[in-house]
């Protein structure tokens, strides 16, 4: 069993403090994806967990020991690094097996559990090379064959497919996913990537500047973005946010239009507010995701328009701000032409536009 | 002179004075003394430099025990200096290395010995370990440690170690700034990797810096074995080859040779035998050092 346990985790380096008091408990087997942008700390927090940087208040906790005094070997951890770490001068098989030699295994249990990792990652045929002779996404199955074999309690994941080409890492995000559903690990994965996040993650922890501003599941985090944040960094392409003024009960935009808001919304007359909408809910009419939901009608010239096969992006203006719409079923559509657009009412998002904060 | 107006001449006439002062400074000189190491040239009688003898010099040479001494000599002082300023040197780039405040300073600080010419240090160490007047002796018996002088530099087996002493102290500083600048190249991850990987400071020492290190070693290597190949200027202050020959390596006795008695083809003999072995060391080192980078790259 080993749930990871974060609390009021702070990292300072000397008077310049990146990481604010992080909470955090991840459950046994749990898959939990760290996201955010660069810079924001959740490299840092993984590196603690790992044992590579120290901990400048608050407490970890691996099962029930607390480890912030640990080093890293004693912390039965693997890691996964961005740039993989395979030790250059180690054939595979060596890398491999280097940690378990390193815990004084015998040769057959070596032998054992390196043909075993090898096996479920497919390096069988690789064992004798040398990392230099491998391509980017057989350097990254071995990094994570390293990390299996010796059965951790935690796997550790820091951006590990951020080096790979995009189709390669399209591959690789469904081999781990397949790989923590075969072994059953507690998993905390680094990225900065949301598409990584949402497809990965059992839970999701947005951080910015040093804070966490939302804990997670995907359609948590997507559906119910508890700030214009969160809101602007999950999905793709990401939500249009448009300020606004709450008249009479609606939003009404800069250019005049005024939007129904949502029954549950707590505004008040008068309040500054960012109208939240996602892509998807803003298509030509006979076009939307939702065909039944309740729709505000509003007629909008077409700037660009994207085709992505199965869908179009549809880039327009509203609110004075530019705002993208998807038109699911696509026909083809020319910039300049006037389309019909449906506004799916019941999934607006509404934030106070001072503080970004949700307030449905 | 037409074929100098010729385009395809350019590239002749614009090395020409490259290629000029290449042949007076390096060939001919070269030439020269490969001619004399065949001959019984006697700087004394200048026609002996037209009589040719053949391989008779390196003959003699072969049988010659006092030559084999020096060549012996010469080898375990370049292995022991070598291995002596290895060592050395890698803990103190270890350590330099792990200094966060000053380490610019402490880098220029330790290259000091390197800067001083040789011939000073020899006539420095000579004075420090004079067995009258010297400063090591002194201290000792200040101490109340020694009761009797130690001839340092006279005894048979204390000479030869006051010199590699010297030879350490002086250079240990080349050792220490190309592994210095091989930590400083050191890619952090795959020692983070294996120190998640279970390994405490030691292992990861032996294992992943070590190995990364070792093209630097090589390096090193080659420059210090080329450079203690040719010993001479330390030598010739501290104890000029002596006592009885006791620190006699290949340089000193190939002056001795050459200019004292004057035998300048046995002399320049010895040379091309000594440059052959600088050779074969070298290539030796290379060929580590080829090998020790192969297993380098794709760590990342």
């Amino acid at each position: 069993m080993a749930e990871v346990r974060l609390e009021k985790v702070v990292k300072r380096y000397g008077k310049l403090e990146i990481v604010h008091g992080i909470d955090l408990a991840v459950a046994h087997n749990e898959f939990v994806v760290l996201v955010g942008p660069s810079g924001c700390g959740k490299s840092t927090t993984l590196r603690m967990i790992a044992g590579l940087e120290e901990i400048s208040g608050g407490t970890i906790r691996i099962g029930d020991r607390v480890v912030n005094e640990l080093p890293p070997r004693s912390r039965n951890i693997s890691m996964v690094f961005q740039s993989y770490a395979l030790y250059p001068h180690m054939s595979v098989r060596e890398n491999l097996g280097f940690g378990l030699k390193i815990a004084g295994q015998g040769e057959d249990e070596i032998k054992k559990r390196v043909d075993e990792a090898a096996e479920i990652l497919g390096l069988g045929e690789l064992l004798d090379r040398l990392p230099q002779h491998l391509s980017g996404g057989q350097r990254q199955r071995v990094a994570m064959g390293r990390a299996i074999v010796r059965h951790p309690d935690v796997f550790l994941f820091d951006e590990p497919l951020s080096n790979l080409d995009a189709k390669l890492r399209g591959q690789m995000r469904v081999e781990i996913k397949k790989l923590h559903q075969r072994v059953k690990t507690t998993v905390i994965y680094v990225t900065h990537d949301q598409v990584e996040a949402m497809t990965l993650a059992d839970r999701i922890v947005i951080m910015r500047d040093g804070h966490v501003e939302q804990v997670g599941t995907p359609s948590e985090v997507f559906e119910r973005p508890v700030n214009t944040f969160v809101a602007g960094f999950i999905g793709s392409p990401p939500m249009n946010l448009i300020e606004a003024v709450v008249t009479t009960g609606k939003a009404r935009l800069a250019d005049g239009i005024e939007v129904p808001l949502p029954p549950d919304a707590r505004v008040s007359e008068g309040l500054p507010i960012v109208l939240g909408f996602r892509p998807e809910s803003f298509a030509p009419r006979g076009h939307s995701l939702h065909a039944d939901a309740r729709a505000l009608s509003l007629s909008r010239t077409v700037v660009i328009a994207e085709p992505l096969g199965t869908e179009t992006i549809l880039f327009t203006t509203l609110g004075g701000k530019d705002v993208q719409g998807k038109m699911l079923a696509p026909r083809p559509v020319s910039p300049g032409e006037q389309l019909e657009f449906t506004l799916d009412l019941d999934r607006l998002h509404v934030f106070d536009h001072a503080s970004g904060v949700t307030l449905r | 002179m037409n074929f100098l107006r010729l385009p395809r001449a350019t590239p002749y006439l614009l090395l020409l004075p490259a290629i000029v002062v290449i042949l007076g400074v390096v060939l001919v000189p070269l030439v020269v003394s490969f001619w004399t190491s065949f001959t019984p040239y006697n700087l004394t009688k200048p026609a002996t430099l037209f009589q040719f003898v053949g391989l008779r010099n390196y003959e003699r040479l072969l049988g010659n025990a006092d030559f084999w001494w020096a060549f012996g000599r010469t080898i375990l002082f370049i292995t022991i200096a070598l291995n002596l300023e290895m060592v050395l040197g890698l803990g103190l780039a270890l350590l330099i290395n792990k200094v966060t405040w000053g380490q610019r300073t402490l880098r220029t600080i330790m290259m000091f010995p390197m800067m001083f010419s040789p011939i000073l240090v020899g006539f420095q160490f000579k004075y420090l370990f004079n067995d009258a007047v010297g400063l090591v002796n002194n201290a000792l018996f200040d101490l109340g440690i020694i009761q009797q002088p130690i001839p340092w530099l006279v005894d048979g087996s204390l000479a030869p170690l006051t010199i590699i002493l010297a030879e350490v102290w002086m250079s240990t500083s080349v050792f220490a700034i190309l592994l210095l600048a091989g930590l400083m190249a050191l890619p952090k991850e795959p020692i983070e990797a294996a120190k998640v990987d279970g390994c405490n400071p030691w292992q990861v020492f032996r294992h992943i810096t070590l190995p990364f290190l070792m093209p630097f070693v090589y390096i090193a290597m080659t420059i210090r074995s080329l450079d203690v190949a040719r010993a001479y200027d330390m030598v010739r202050i501290m104890t000029n080859g002596g006592p009885a020959g006791r620190t006699e390596l290949l340089w000193t006795l190939m002056t001795r040779t050459g200019y004292n008695n004057s035998q300048m083809g046995m002399a320049n003999a010895m040379g091309y035998v000594s440059i052959l072995t600088s050779i074969l060391f070298t290539y030796y080192f290379y060929r580590k050092l080829v090998s020790a980078r192969a297993f380098m790259g794709g760590a990342q």
